[in-house]
């Protein structure tokens, strides 16, 4: 039997590539049901109060209508009366709002209705009748007028040993009586994490005790527990169909009120109903990443060696829920300072809850710590590159543990060799290309290893084809190509010959897609149970031939039509027969991680170099080159995992430069209303972005050696540009994003 | 969208409730018990609505389409919801991202800022008309090829577009590609990768 190629690091193309080139790929609000009605949110017009009566005839009587759902009139969701009071713990049942359950408003356009109608069309125009009167309090919107209320989280005042409780090692704020120190406060403004699909679902009850949604989700078994506990249902009763999701980076990590508005909606008509959310309510409830005050002191000797650090942040989270997020981790591991403090606190706003957004607090915390390591290597005159390099450390000094691997190092030296470090000058503003001043900057950038349990199952069907499934979800990386591949290498057969399923509830259970978890939580799940299916086979084969009951499981071979042995080809025996006396081939087997992440210190590194142009009159800042590289450990698929680094860079790009949603604090309403008001980056903003992997594995994660790409792709970024701005203009702002008006 | 606290809605004295409200009237005045029965059947209601759909003949991917639509709905909607081609994407409603991009006439449009109405006699292109039969569009085997997206959704406005731009004489050069295909978002970031899908279709001098 020819051998193999190696798929595993191969820059395949992406299995499900063909569906979404030509529009065959559904996503949630894509899906016919006979009967199909449309959903259409009411939000409040006020930030907090009551509502003191809604007037609904008017909507009830446009054509079309089948229901106007309000506090008034909606059945009572079972799971209300048991969830949880606690603010603490991360989200009530099925959402933090027990949607329609009662009269209050927490945020401005909180849904404070839900019409249904046949078409989408008379939804929409019955939605605009409904009316609402409300009794006004007061409310805050602004984190800054907040700050002096901020708050230790529940989680740090019920463990001490929390990430998010008050960190020291050495002397407390000991940067303070530095000779050599700097002090900055910075500032992220909110961003929002707008995926190109809008937040939607489509809710069936297929019988009263049945419940099955299309869902935009990361997870299709959180998503599946939060609403079988809100309606008290088995959880086998639930079914979550989430086969295409149209991008997240975060924002389906939490089940959300549009979610319980159309199970609602879809019990009182007794139809299924499809709820989409417009570009607008994207911004007010499905989360955001928060709006985060940070203060970073440092002090360093002469020679260039960090002495103490201290760290401190204040992110908003809403009345209702504690949202907590690392913006301090990177600071307490990355540098080897002896003196260092953090201090995380929350401020809770009249605004929906926060959520996750793709390299979520490191990379708010990355931009302080990243712009401080620059600040200080300017004051110093070290290039900052050689700074970083003088408080490089072996160990985590942390946890005093050591690395499981480190090659950030390695990291350095690619990238300084592509971005052409050796052009960048000491000196601000040394750089002229014409009008544009023209500058270099880096960023580092860390994430957790992060490994939870997984399931999966394979099952070899008699054409000799094999069937994988697993409830993980595909949010935009190439989970199931980089599985295809996995399991490609593991069983010796072609990646055509493998097909995995994903994104549904019923199949073998997966973590949530988030924190850069899933290639090395699955990973390990797909190649076991590969392993799996080849003992399988074999044990089923010994029956039938003597040769396989001796044979090692290794020695298993899988041939088109026949199993047979590496070492003995003449020992076949077809899939036909093999399956024939069986019924069926099929395992599900379980990977867990062992306790070295209780021995090691795990994390994925990245460092980011930019170029960038800026105008000397307008103050427009290009990004003119951008090089990340990645300490991912083993890389699976070339082609996606750089894609995915490209992406990741281009949000950075977002980060730094544009992204920012702000409310009229006067109204407690967002007044970036869309595309058009939130500027992300489209093709104009995006250079041609280098990326390079040291791809060393890191056999401490997983069998697999992977460690992680989604967050580190952007953790980093955003400084790299903050640097490299103040590297060509001698501008320091640490206020993002970097607009023309803070550089003329 | 917000529920406005005080506002007197101006659609209360639309035709459609004139429509609704006259009907019952002159049932009411002519008294024939199966008027009073259609008008509680909520028939009055049916012959309004049929009253306001407009007759329109569309050929969408090469197939003639008779409609009656209500003059309201947009392309995009009616290719979505009514066609069932659920290529075409929604990503803003506002012909912000690109995403609904479908070719009408052979000119790419945002199908979200355009009605159905409009569009009488039409020829309507749409991702799931590109390929000819198995056979991929150029355009479309080139971002297969060099992974012009991630999540899949913004795909097939980026591919329609990027059509039109080669077609438009528009991709004669990275920037260019860059700033003619600028009203189609990419949030996942695969940027450089389409530029070069659309410079690899436009070198390798395909027929697009």
């Amino acid at each position: 039997m020819k051998a193999q190629q190696k798929q595993i690091g191969a820059p395949m193309n992406r299995v499900d590539g063909h569906l979404k080139v030509t529009g065959a790929a559904k996503y949630s609000a894509e899906y016919e049901l006979p009967g199909l009605a449309y959903a259409v949110l009411v939000g409040s017009t006020i930030t907090k109060g009551r509502l003191t009566s809604i007037d609904a005839k008017a909507a009830e009587r446009a054509p079309g209508v089948l229901a106007v759902i309000t506090h008034y009139n909606s059945p009572k969701v079972p799971g209300y009366d048991t969830a949880g009071k606690d603010p603490s713990q991360p989200a009530t049942v099925g959402g933090p709002i027990k949607l329609f359950n009662d009269d209050k408003i927490r945020f401005n356009d909180q849904p404070i209705a839900v019409v249904v109608a046949d078409t989408l069309e008379r939804a929409r125009y019955a939605a605009r009748l409904v009316k609402a009167q409300y009794a006004k309090e007061a409310h805050q919107t602004n984190l800054e007028d907040n700050k002096p209320q901020a708050f230790l989280p529940t989680s740090a005042k019920k463990n001490p040993k929390s990430p998010m409780a008050d960190y020291q090692r050495g002397q407390a704020d000991a940067y303070k009586t530095g000779a050599i120190k700097i002090e900055g406060e910075y500032v992220i403004p909110t961003e929002v994490h707008h995926p190109m699909e809008l937040q939607s679902i489509t809710a069936h009850w297929e019988a009263p005790d049945r419940l099955t949604l299309y869902d935009k989700t990361q997870g299709t078994l959180a998503t599946r527990r939060d609403f079988a506990k809100e309606w008290g249902l088995p959880e086998a009763n639930v079914k979550v169909i989430a086969t295409f999701v149209g991008g997240a980076f975060g924002n389906a990590l939490h089940s959300w009120p549009h979610e319980s508005a159309a199970i609602i909606a879809a019990k009182v008509v007794n139809r299924p109903v499809k709820l989409m959310l417009t570009r607008e309510q994207m911004f007010t409830m499905v989360g955001y990443r928060p709006y985060t005050w940070q203060k970073l002191g440092m002090s360093a000797t002469p020679d260039g060696k960090i002495t103490a650090i201290t760290h401190e942040s204040i992110g908003q989270t809403s009345t209702y829920e504690e949202f907590t997020e690392s913006t301090l981790a990177q600071t307490r591991m990355m540098y080897a300072s002896p003196n260092l403090t953090t201090r995380y606190r929350l401020a809770a706003l009249d605004i929906g809850s926060p959520i996750w957004m793709r390299g979520p607090g490191e990379a708010t915390g990355a931009f302080a710590l990243e712009s401080a390591m620059d600040e200080m290597a300017h004051l110093l005159n070290l290039d900052p590159l050689e700074f970083r390099l003088r408080n490089y450390t072996d160990t985590d000094p942390e946890k005093n543990r050591p690395w499981s691997t480190k090659f950030l190092k390695e990291c350095y030296k690619l990238g300084a060799d592509r971005i052409g470090w050796n052009k960048r000058k000491l000196k601000p503003g040394s750089i002229r290309d014409g009008e544009w001043l023209v500058g270099y900057g880096m960023g580092v950038g860390t994430f957790g290893a992060h490994r939870g349990g997984a399931h999966a199952s394979a099952q070899l069907r008699p054409d000799g084809t094999v069937l994988m499934q697993c409830a993980t979800t595909d949010i935009g990386p190439g989970t199931g190509t980089a599985m295809t591949q996995i399991a490609a290498d593991t069983l010796g057969i072609a990646p055509e010959k493998i097909t995995f399923e994903l994104g549904h509830s019923d199949y073998p259970q997966a973590g949530t897609q988030g924190g850069s978890s899933t290639v090395n939580s699955v990973g390990p799940a797909v190649q076991q149970a590969c392993l799996a299916l080849k003992d399988k086979l074999r044990e089923l084969a010994g029956a039938q031939n003597p040769a396989f009951a001796s044979a090692k499981k290794d020695d298993v071979a899988l041939g088109d039509k026949h199993l047979s042995l590496s070492s003995n080809t003449a020992a076949r025996v077809p899939y036909a027969d093999l399956l024939k006396q069986a019924g069926a081939a099929s395992v599900t087997v379980e990977a867990k991680p062992g306790n070295e992440g209780q021995q090691y210190s795990m994390y994925s590194f990245s460092v980011h170099f930019a170029e960038v142009r800026v105008h000397e009159l307008t103050g427009e800042v290009r990004v003119s080159k951008l090089v990340s590289c990645a300490d991912a450990g083993t890389i699976i698929n070339e082609k996606t995992a750089a894609n995915q680094m490209k992406g990741g860079a281009v949000g950075g790009i977002g980060m730094a430069l544009m992204e920012h949603a702000r409310i009229d604090d006067r109204f407690g309403r967002y007044v970036t209303k869309d595309l058009a008001d939130y500027h992300v980056p489209v093709h104009a903003d995006a250079p041609n972005i280098e990326v390079a992997f040291v791809n060393q594995p890191d056999l401490k994660v997983n069998a697999l050696g992977t460690k992680g790409i989604g967050e580190i792709a952007t953790i980093g970024v955003a400084p790299a540009i903050a640097n490299a701005v103040f590297n060509a203009t001698g501008k320091r702002v640490r206020e993002l994003p970097i607009t023309p008006d803070k550089l003329v | 969208m917000n529920a406005e606290p005080e506002l007197e809605s101006p659609h209360d004295d639309s035709r459609r409730t004139f429509l609704k409200q006259s009907s019952v009237l002159t049932a009411m005045a002519l008294v024939p018990s199966p008027v009073v029965t259609a008008a509680a059947a909520e028939l009055d209601e049916k012959v309004a609505a049929a009253f306001e759909k407009v007759p329109l003949s569309l050929k969408v991917n090469g197939t003639k389409h008779k409609l009656k639509v209500e003059p309201r709905t947009t392309l995009l909607d009616l290719l979505r919801e009514q066609l069932h081609l659920t290529g075409t994407k929604k990503g803003c409603d506002y012909g912000q991202c690109g995403a609904c991009t479908v070719h009408v006439d052979g000119q790419r449009v945002n199908s979200c800022l355009s009605f159905a109405v409009m569009h009488d006699g039409q020829e309507i292109t749409t991702i799931e008309g590109l390929a000819k039969g198995d056979e991929l569009h150029p355009m479309q085997e080139a971002f297969v090829k060099h992974d012009g997206f991630q999540c899949g959704y913004c795909t097939p406005g980026q591919i329609m577009s990027a059509v039109a731009c080669v077609r438009e004489g528009h991709a004669g050069s990275e920037g260019e590609i860059r700033e003619y295909m600028s009203g189609n978002i990419c949030r996942c970031g695969a940027y450089s990768n389409i530029v070069a899908a659309i410079q690899d279709v436009k070198q390798g001098g395909q027929k697009v």
